[in-house]
């Protein structure tokens, strides 16, 4: 029963990030959009934590959402994948349940 | 305010949130622009995630939201010349003072010269330009 979890926060500005990745059950995906985005970028504060949480869970983020920011695909941390919005709709079929954190 | 000239003050905008996620953002710019009219000492100031705000390159076209951030660019010709970014902001993000848009406005004491207009601060000194404040608007 895997489960997406999504996280539309940005983790400097709310703990929605670290509470996700805190409670989430390996093997479970997250999707990062709106201002979650921040959260995929490299070389930030947050960047570490996800790259050590990436053994446990699929990551991926929201482009449109990166590109409204004026931040590039290229600051995205190796890993995360980068998805549309129809990729978005996949990913919500493909999981059983999906869980937002606000 | 008989004469025409009234009190100055000092208002300062201090901007702390990203862009398009809120609303914040957009509001900010709409008061800032509104208060320009009555010719006041003006400073904004961006730190936290309100650094991405000034990011260059934004397009939303993907998200179906109004572009703003080309307004940031205008903020000159509205006599705003004090645009001051946290350096600590912009470091732990991973971002530098050339992923941001160069703000400008032309001098009139000087012949109209173009300008910088945003200054990227150190903690300390931002301490220090917004205790010199009088007013204070948060967003």
């Amino acid at each position: 029963m895997a489960t997406l979890h999504t996280v539309n926060k940005s983790p400097f500005e709310r703990n929605a990030l670290e509470s996700c990745l805190r409670l989430a059950k390996a093997g479970s995906s997250v999707l990062l959009f709106e201002d979650g985005v921040i959260g995929a970028m490299r070389d930030t504060r947050f960047s570490e934590k996800i790259t050590q949480a990436m053994g446990d869970f699929s990551f991926y983020v929201l482009g449109p959402d990166i590109k409204a920011r004026g931040l590039s695909n290229d600051k995205v941390i190796d890993g995360i994948q980068v998805v549309d919005y129809n990729g978005f709709v996949d990913l919500t079929t493909e999981h059983d349940t999906v869980q937002s954190w606000l | 305010m008989e004469n025409g000239e009234g009190v100055v003050k000092k208002f300062c905008y201090i901007n702390r949130k990203a862009p398009y996620g809120t609303i914040y953002a957009l509001e900010s710019l709409e008061v800032v622009l509104i208060a320009a009219a009555f010719d006041q000492d003006i400073s904004l100031v961006f730190a936290d995630d309100g650094i991405y705000q000034l990011t260059k390159g934004q397009d939303t076209d993907g998200i179906g939201m109004k572009n703003f951030s080309k307004t940031y660019t205008a903020l000159g010709d509205y006599d705003i010349k004090k645009v001051y970014v946290e350096k600590e902001s912009l470091e732990e993000r991973g971002l530098s003072a050339e992923d941001l848009q160069a703000l400008k406005y032309e001098d009139e004491d000087d012949d109209w010269a173009e300008k910088d207009s945003l200054f990227v601060v150190g903690r300390e000194e931002l301490a220090k330009i917004i205790d010199e404040q009088d007013v204070i608007l948060s967003f």
